[in-house]
């Protein structure tokens, strides 16, 4: 990156933050593209398919996730996170912290070696799979991860927690690249950029907020996120729908659980559930042809482009749609009893499933006021990073140089993130002009 | 009518928010008696909305509300729609068009400061000999008897537990004694609303009196008007389970005893939905010796209401046929419990029935916590 151009930071490699990445590098700018997780991808990472047009998530991201990985203008910090900013529009002065991997990244070949080895193997906690699953306890999240690097979970590690791991490092004895380091420590690394992105995303709500719906005491009622990984060929059961090894036959679909309520922190419309719920159904329609598929809704809003049609399709695909938000969920044999008025029959109705899924509301990350003090950012009521101006500056920040992207500012669906992405690299690249006239 | 309903509640100091129902149906969703009985809050609400509410005399349905309030803790939007039927029950109390057996028990408040219509004089009859004294000579804790547990052969038992377990833990109490009156929880409930306040009025200078600081209710609906409808100064309200959990932990209260059986627990709407005391009860039977305990699976937040408040126990209910206290009692049985324990003379009353009518007397004991206490110290 030996340019004479100012350089942009973008902060989350989520479709956001890849997005906003590769437009300022394909300008020709600098990037630094810092990201928490050991790989870029974030949530969109995790989906299976994506609506309305059932493309793939994977199939339409990954080509996007190894343009970062080896774009020359592109600088990719993965497993760090930005812990200083000085300095104002033009000129920030960013500290980056890298986390020990305890790999090197430049001499591991992503073999998996290692995680064979691993005495932790098939015993931790998979959070890319949304816990339905268990990995080692050094691991790449997904086989498409960029960059194809293994990490140590130190939380996980024996070694790490314990201080030994048998007489011998299994894990370092079965990498055929010796890239195993148990020495690496945090490391800090300073930049100087004219702009900054904050593409951070966002988190789902706890279900468990809403007792009701058993979450958490019934392994068979879901979030929708734990749905995608069932539901994903890259997930624990390769793309099949079962649970305890069987085919659900009655399957029900809950939208807006904490959404819409202000007593979960949660007044607005997480906009994007009505329309996942509604390729989750057809996914489990297309999957399970003889399953009995019901979805509870409040108000089906079904806003963008194409997506009224695909909600048209869903139902014709004998998906039952049911006015009235289910109000509780509990046990009778061995089925699930879903509970509801049904608004349109004005009838209370009690409908069985072996799977509920629960639509969860999107809310901002739960390290959002730690950011915005970093950053020296507002938040709106709801909790996300404020624009500028709802209307005129949606993707400028409170804070001149520094933009946002993505879920961060508030739930949006993939095609507004990225056109978000897209619109706050122009925006920056404003910034990086001016910055390049002053230098 | 719409702005005559949102009115009234305000008047009568409900927080009743018609404009705000989205009619998503959590609250009919939830609503126990929603399946079994014509009663639907959500499409009440709207009706009300839009001015469309049909003649009220003829909905027998509305007393079928059990205030158990599991609408208003769903409803994500604050509409408060029990309070709906309560402000349109008050409108039938004052037309005079109320379920004579309702009258019946309002009378009985008005005129003797119990609903079940025994005299005013016999209220401690129970306490004679027990050595419990009169809190007018002072004391630490005021304990609220109730009604019930005051003149209800059944719960008498339990008064009686509870004069037990105090005593052995050393807990200085007294009672009011035939001053006690009606706490009003199910008066303002069933829409009556100036006798509520007559018994407020009296009431809260006569609780406020004793000066104890702490006041311990047997009933959970006792509890929840004094808790939130009193404003009692200098005096923190407690439901007993809340109070010998406190005790247990101090380790003021101790066991000598066992109790050798295998024991469930059915959560009172007034004490877990409403107040949310979901630990205490189950802290108290876990530290019975010999107690086996086990879940049903609807509890907590999830409890089936047994159908015993809001003037529940003076009106039948339109249907007599599906009463959710038999489905509980099957419930509580298949758990392999032998004992059904309940923290609420209300629940004692309508569970007991329930096992008696479903054939489960062999079976299935209900006992409250009190008893369970008292029979393990």
């Amino acid at each position: 990156m030996a340019s004479a151009k100012p350089a942009a930071l973008v902060i989350g490699a989520g479709i956001a933050g890849i997005q906003a990445a590769l437009d300022l590098a394909d300008a020709g700018f600098p990037v630094y593209l810092v990201e928490r997780e050991p790989s870029v991808g974030g949530r969109m990472s995790q989906l299976d398919k994506t609506f309305p047009t059932l493309d793939c998530s994977s199939c339409i991201l990954t080509p996007k996730m190894v343009d970062v990985g080896q774009h020359p203008n592109i600088e990719l910090m993965t497993y760090s996170e930005v812990v200083a900013v000085e300095g104002e529009v033009g000129s920030f002065h960013v500290t980056i912290k890298k986390k020990p991997r305890y790999v090197e990244e430049d001499l591991c070949k992503g073999c998996g070696a290692c995680a064979e080895a691993c005495r932790m193997h098939g015993r931790v906690i998979d959070t890319f799979n949304q816990g339905l699953g268990k990995r080692a306890a050094i691991y790449v999240p997904f086989p498409q991860a960029v960059p194809l690097v293994y990490t140590i979970d130190p939380n996980a590690c024996i070694y790490l927690t314990r201080g030994v791991c048998g007489k011998t490092f299994k894990c370092k004895d079965a990498c055929p690249a010796d890239a195993i380091n148990f020495d690496q420590k945090e490391q800090f690394v300073e930049v100087d950029v004219a702009a900054i992105i904050v593409a951070t995303g966002f988190d789902l709500i706890d279900p468990r907020t809403k007792p009701e719906f058993g979450y958490g005491v019934y392994p068979n009622v879901l979030t929708g996120l734990e749905f995608e990984r069932l539901s994903s060929a890259s997930g624990p059961t390769a793309g099949k729908i079962l649970l305890n090894g069987k085919e659900p036959k009655d399957v029900v679909f809950i939208h807006c659980v904490g959404s819409r309520d202000p007593h979960t922190g949660v007044p607005y419309c997480s906009r994007i559930c009505c329309m996942y719920t509604a390729k989750h159904a057809h996914l489990v329609r297309d999957k399970l042809p003889d399953a009995r598929i019901t979805v509870f809704y409040i108000d089906m809003r079904a806003f963008g482009k194409g997506y009224e049609e695909f909600y048209d399709r869903v139902k014709h695909e004998g998906v039952i749609y049911r006015r009235g938000e289910p109000s509780e969920v509990f046990k009778r044999g061995d089925k699930l009893v879903v509970r509801a008025d049904d608004t349109l029959l004005r009838r209370t109705v009690e409908v069985e499933a072996d799977l509920v899924v629960l639509a969860t509301a999107v809310v901002p990350r739960a390290d959002t006021e730690a950011v915005a003090r970093l950053l020296g950012l507002e938040r709106t009521p709801d909790g996300f990073f404020k624009e500028a101006h709802p209307k005129h500056c949606p993707v400028e920040s409170t804070r001149p140089g520094v933009f946002l992207a993505g879920c961060c500012q508030g739930p949006k669906d993939i095609p507004d993130t990225v056109a978000q992405g897209k619109a706050a690299a122009a925006a920056a690249m404003g910034v990086l002009h001016q910055a390049m006239g002053n230098g | 009518m719409q702005a005559d309903i949102q009115e009234l509640a305000k008047e009568l100091g409900l927080g009743l928010d018609l404009l705000g129902c989205i009619q998503c149906g959590k609250c009919t969703g939830g609503c126990p008696v929603s399946i079994t009985t014509a009663l639907n809050v959500r499409f009440l609400v709207y009706e009300a909305l839009v001015d469309a509410l049909p003649d009220l005399g003829g909905m027998e349905e509305l007393w079928d509300c059990t205030c158990c309030f599991t609408c208003v803790e769903r409803c994500p939007k604050d509409v408060r729609p029990a309070e709906l039927i309560i402000s349109l029950r008050s409108q039938l109390v004052e037309s005079g068009k109320i379920p004579g057996t309702i009258g019946d028990a309002l009378m009985s408040i008005f005129r003797q400061g119990n609903p079940l219509g025994f005299a005013r004089e016999d209220r401690a009859a129970w306490a004679e000999g027990l050595g419990i004294k009169s809190a007018r000579e002072g004391c630490e804790v005021l304990w609220f008897v109730g009604c019930v547990p005051s003149y209800d052969m059944r719960s008498q038992a339990v008064a009686k537990a509870a004069a037990k377990v105090f005593q052995a833990a050393g807990v200085d109490f007294g009672i009011l004694g035939t001053e006690e009156t009606c706490c009003g929880n199910e008066v303002r409930r069933v829409g009556e609303m100036g006798l509520f306040e007559m018994l407020v009025e009296e009431g809260k200078p006569l609780l406020e009196s004793v000066g104890a600081p702490t006041m311990v209710t047997t009933s959970p609906h006792c509890f929840n008007t004094f808790k939130h409808e009193y404003n009692l100064e200098g005096m923190e309200v407690l439901h007993y389970t809340q109070f010998l959990a406190r005790l247990i932990e101090e380790g003021k209260l101790t066991f000598s005893g066992k109790v050798e059986r295998v024991v469930t627990y059915h959560d009172p709407c007034f004490l877990g939905k409403q107040n949310h005391v979901f630990d205490e009860p189950r802290a108290v039977l876990q530290a019975i010796p010999g107690v086996k305990f086990v879940e049903m699976d609807r509890i907590r937040e999830r409890s089936l209401c047994c159908e015993g408040g809001g003037g529940r126990m003076w009106f039948e209910g339109t249907n007599t046929e599906e009463r959710l206290a038999f489905q509980r009692v099957h419930e509580a049985a298949e758990t392999g419990a032998e004992v059904l324990a309940v923290a609420c003379p209300f629940c004692m009353s309508m569970l007991e029935d329930a096992v008696k009518v479903q054939g489960l007397e062999d079976r299935l004991k209900v006992m409250d916590i009190l008893e369970l206490v008292a029979e393990a110290m």
